[in-house]
């Protein structure tokens, strides 16, 4: 019997803003515990909320980033509960009128296995503000609890989609699409293992084309291993319950990556009733139609619309396109290196793919932190381009790049114009330190094959008489007599046609 | 010294025919005596307030005084004020030490006015009588079996007994109007949004202004001038250009149009009450204002509109008061609900319990639109009456509350009969209208009434205007109690 998985997400990614929602406490993570509470933190009596524009913006800028509406007015509504981290018994959030209305969100759906890579659009449902709460302190406590209040107030933006997504593959498409997205648009720095981006993950299974199954929630996933796995798991168990005769009770539930197993934090029974009404400390939030246009105008061109350029206009592939626009970073730098220079497109996306990403791999750096420039990248493609440098003469400027350019080089590198090392050394300067130009004059080259056939004669007539296998023994000579900068292709021509006689 | 205006009393510090170390220590004299019997105060703290009497005479000597240098007043213990006890009325607070200033606060401390401390009242401003403190009821200065009305009450008998020159109040649904009428003073309720709820203890957000009580309108205006104002720290507070509220006190009432809503005049009301107000509407005839018959049809409603709408806000206004970060905890519980459950069961008096309870129906999944919803759309209904109703009068007249001070533990068993204590003045909030009660007159039991004055939306300074022209040609205002 076959089943389909339906999945919708809830994403809480939290805003870059320096300060908190309602107040002016610092959102810097690590901070001792309650040193970034203020008045409003601990909600003081008497104390009020204050919007922040900043986290407002972000939200907008999400809002035109997914073409949603964004509605004006929005209300902040309070949603009540009682947690010792919950410092005013309430969390303001929005309800009836979230800032962000309906958008989407278009996601390339990898390959896996046999199954081809796709492209879908999710729908997005509605995005608002609220704010985060703070964190309760299990341990160290000797059987008691500690409330450290930093994070409460921090913002965050709650992105939900339609339950339109229907594998595991797709969901975690959808959440490395908008990972990347809030990072682009520089709303959101993608932490995940700081709690800035975290996903809650509705989960049901139904007969194709049925009724929508009972869903359950897995809440608060960090990392998109522990997504994959958390549904991989609730997904299996889902189908042995209902093919056992079981039913699915509605719950949350927490994924515990320890067992890879989920299991029920609280039923559909004990799900609070959060009374929520429009919080009378905040009026609606209004948002002037300027205000609206005068972000659009900071967006940057974002990632889709970088890779529908790219394949048209550059001749990438849909996949080369998909990994340079991974990240913001990625495409600054790949826009970067290649310059003008359109026609080398396709040659710059493999060194940036394949080199760079390779070495920062290696490296444990991100493309942030890639210890050379996109210009020296450039300057060196411009080389292998008008045929100065070989591929194997590129590698080597290329690792020399890097590791002259590495944090912490010991001393002792290249010296080049006297300085011991010189930051973004050019592709030029290593190429003449290194004597890495190659030879492609065709009289140089002939001279050395002549050289060489005259210096085994015995060799020679051994190839002549059929012993095509000693090609490789006279391409190893001429090369090691150009001392490996002559044009390959050229020398392996003029080699082929002098033995020939 | 003790029934001088503020003016006056400004004018003698100025010309240092008294210091504020002297006035502070005549006033702390009369509370330690009188304040055992009324209870007016529930926390005073003679150090501060001479520190600060020293500071304003520092200041006055230079000559750098305003107009409220060195005057000594008294707060509504909801206000926080830093280095004192802030208790809201509450055991959950009993030893809460603010450590921050209220906006009023600190527009009091920047105009070098004295603290005398902090006043009694009804816990959590909920309660018409002032008995729901957890620190005792207040006696009504005019009778000491009455009540001083509430939630202000400390605050009106204070002022109503001169133990401060003047004083703050709150009001959410009367809390300063029916006190200062109960005790024979004059209270102004602004505009929703004139003076910043930032460090005023919460009780129902929409509704909660803080204003002036004080025995005249001048003072009122006094007072005004330095608690209203935009704050940044309050979403609710109005950006607009500063005022002199006392610019128009000289103005003539000549032509001044007075609406009288048949509706605060019909079954309820008491007839004492009514024919002192009646009284006071002959005076404002003698001072050239006319009549206009109005209607506030919706008003009716006021009464249950509020009773859903302030309990469901304080539901969730309280709901910090947990036992977590401060306040009241139970020494023992068992675990973090029982914690909860005790804390709260034993921090919070009876009516506070009530009013969370009402609130938290009336937001319940089910109950929501039939209440809370229901109760919004009548909210602007009532305030679309008032709109209608200016297109006729300059201001509202009627009754402050329907009848003089009541006996202490007279309504105590039964809320609705106190409820209504609050039938006039309730609707004003709702619509964030300004309000005042000023003296009028006195009962049949000798206590006195109050005439509310309705003000069309930032017309305080008219509003005061009218209530000092009418201070001119009495003398309510400036009777005092038997042996003050």
């Amino acid at each position: 019997m076959t089943w389909e998985i339906v999945i919708g997400l809830e994403v809480h990614a939290q805003l870059s803003t320096n300060s908190k929602i309602f107040s002016g406490a610092s959102t810097a993570f690590g901070a001792e515990p309650n040193t970034q509470a203020d008045a409003v933190s601990l909600a003081l009596p008497g104390v009020l909320p204050v919007l922040n524009r900043g986290a407002v913006e972000r939200a907008i800028k999400f809002g035109l980033a997914t073409g949603a509406r964004i509605n004006s007015p929005s209300v902040f509504a309070r949603k009540n509960y009682f947690y010792p981290d919950l410092p005013k018994g309430y969390q303001i959030s929005q309800m009836d009128l979230p800032v962000v209305g309906q958008g989407a969100l278009t996601i390339q759906v990898p390959a896996v296995g046999k199954a081809q890579a796709y492209e879908k659009v999710v729908r997005l449902t509605r995005a608002h503000l609220e704010e985060d709460a703070g964190k309760s302190l299990h341990e160290d406590f000797h059987g008691m609890t500690g409330i450290d209040l930093n994070r409460a107030g921090t913002p965050l933006l709650e992105i939900v989609s339609e339950p339109d997504m229907r594998s595991a593959a797709e969901a975690i498409a959808y959440a490395k699409t908008l990972h990347t997205l809030v990072r682009w648009i520089g709303i959101c720095d993608g932490n995940m293992q700081e709690g800035s981006f975290r996903c809650d993950v509705n989960v049901s299974v139904r007969r194709p084309g049925g009724e929508l199954g009972t869903r359950r929630e897995i809440k608060n996933l960090n990392s998109f291993k522990f997504m994959q796995q958390a549904i991989d798991y609730e997904v299996q168990w889902q189908i042995d319950t209902l093919e056992n005769g079981g039913k699915i009770q509605q719950a949350t539930i927490l994924f515990n990556p320890d067992t890879g197993e989920t299991r029920a934090m609280r039923s559909k029974e004990d799900a609070h009733d959060y009374r929520y009404f429009p919080d009378p400390d905040l009026l609606p939030l209004v948002i002037g139609k300027e205000w609206i246009e005068q972000l659009r105008g900071t967006l940057p061109e974002l990632p889709q619309a970088k890779q529908a350029r790219y394949v048209g206009e550059l001749g990438l592939s849909a996949y080369d396109a998909s990994i340079l626009t991974a990240s913001r970073e990625m495409a600054d730098f790949f826009e970067a290196a290649l310059g003008d220079a359109k026609s080398q497109a396709k040659i710059c996306a493999n060194w940036i793919i394949g080199e760079v990403s390779a070495q920062l791999n290696r490296d444990g750096l991100d493309m942030a932190q890639c210890p050379i420039t996109a210009q020296q990248l450039g300057g060196m493609l411009k080389r292998i381009a008008d045929g100065t440098i070989s591929n194997s003469g590129a590698k080597e400027v290329f690792r020399t790049m890097w590791e002259t350019q590495k944090p912490h080089v010991p001393t002792g590198g290249i010296t080049v114009g006297g300085s011991a090392i010189v930051q973004f050394i050019s592709a030029d300067e290593i190429i003449e330190a290194k004597g890495l130009k190659q030879v492609s004059d065709a009289g140089a080259i002939e001279k050395i094959v002549d050289e060489i056939i005259a210096a085994n004669a015995d060799k020679v007539a051994e190839y002549r008489s059929g012993k095509d296998k000693l090609f490789g023994f006279f391409v190893g000579l001429a090369m090691k007599a150009s001392k490996g900068q002559a044009n390959p292709a050229q020398m392996n021509e003029i080699l082929k046609r002098k033995l020939a006689g | 010294m003790i029934n001088a205006s503020l003016k006056q009393l400004s004018a003698e510090l100025a010309a240092k025919k008294i210091s504020s170390v002297e006035l502070t220590r005549l006033y702390l004299d009369r509370i330690a005596a009188l304040n055992p019997q009324l209870n007016a105060y529930i926390t005073l703290n003679s150090e501060i307030s001479l520190a600060q009497a020293r500071a304003a005479d520092a200041r006055l000597a230079q000559g750098k005084g305003a107009a409220l240098t060195g005057i000594p007043l008294a707060q509504k213990d909801i206000f926080c004020a830093k280095g004192w006890r802030t208790t809201c009325g509450s055991r959950m607070l009993e030893n809460f030490i603010a450590p921050y200033d209220a906006h009023v606060i600190s527009q009091f401390n920047n105009a070098g006015a004295v603290n005398l401390g902090k006043t009694n009242m009804d816990e959590f401003a909920m309660g018409s009588s002032n008995e729901t403190s957890y620190f005792g009821a207040v006696k009504n200065p005019w009778n000491h079996a009455a009540v001083p009305g509430g939630s202000s009450g400390g605050t009106a008998a204070a002022v109503a007994a001169r133990l401060c020159a003047a004083a703050t109040g709150t009001d959410t649904g009367g809390s300063i109007r029916q006190p200062a009428a109960l005790c024979g003073i004059s209270g102004l309720k602004p505009t929703y949004g004139v003076v910043s709820r930032y460090g005023m203890i919460a009780f129902a957000s929409s509704l909660d202004q803080a204003g002036p009580m004080a025995r005249s309108a001048e003072d009122l205006a006094l007072l005004l001038n330095v608690m209203a104002g935009f704050d940044e720290r309050d979403s609710t507070s109005l950006q607009r250009d500063q005022e002199d509220y006392a610019r128009d006190l000289a103005q003539p009432l000549q032509g001044l149009r007075i609406g009288l809503p048949r509706e605060f005049f019909a079954a309820g009301l008491s007839g004492d009450v009514g024919a002192a107000v009646e009284a006071a509407i002959a005076e404002y005839k003698k001072l050239g204002a006319t009549v206009v018959d109005i209607s506030l049809p919706n008003s009716r409603l006021s009464i249950p509109v509020y009773y859903v709408l302030a309990p469901a806000e304080a539901s969730s206004n309280l709901s910090r008061f947990d036992g977590v970060r401060y306040g009241y905890r139970a020494p023992e519980y068992s675990d973090l609900t029982d914690m909860y459950e005790k804390s709260r069961a034993q921090g919070f008096g009876a009516e506070v319990k009530r009013r969370i309870m009402i609130g938290t129906y009336v937001l319940s999944h089910g109950y929501y639109d039939a209440y809370y919803l229901q109760a919004q759309k009548i909210r602007r209904l009532i305030a679309q009456d008032f709109v209608e109703a200016y297109q006729q009068c300059d201001v509202i007249m009627g009754p402050t509350s329907p009848t003089t001070a009541f006996n202490l533990g007279e309504k105590g068993d039964d809320p609705v009969q106190m409820y209504l204590s609050d039938i006039y003045t309730i609707a004003v909030n709702l619509a964030g209208l300004p309000g005042m009660s000023i003296p009028c007159g006195f009962g049949a039991n000798g206590m006195p009434v109050g005439l509310q004055i309705i003000g069309n939306y930032f017309d305080e300074a008219r509003m005061l205007n009218v209530a000092h022209q009418y201070q001119l040609a009495t003398d309510w205002h400036s009777r005092a109690p038997q042996g003050i």
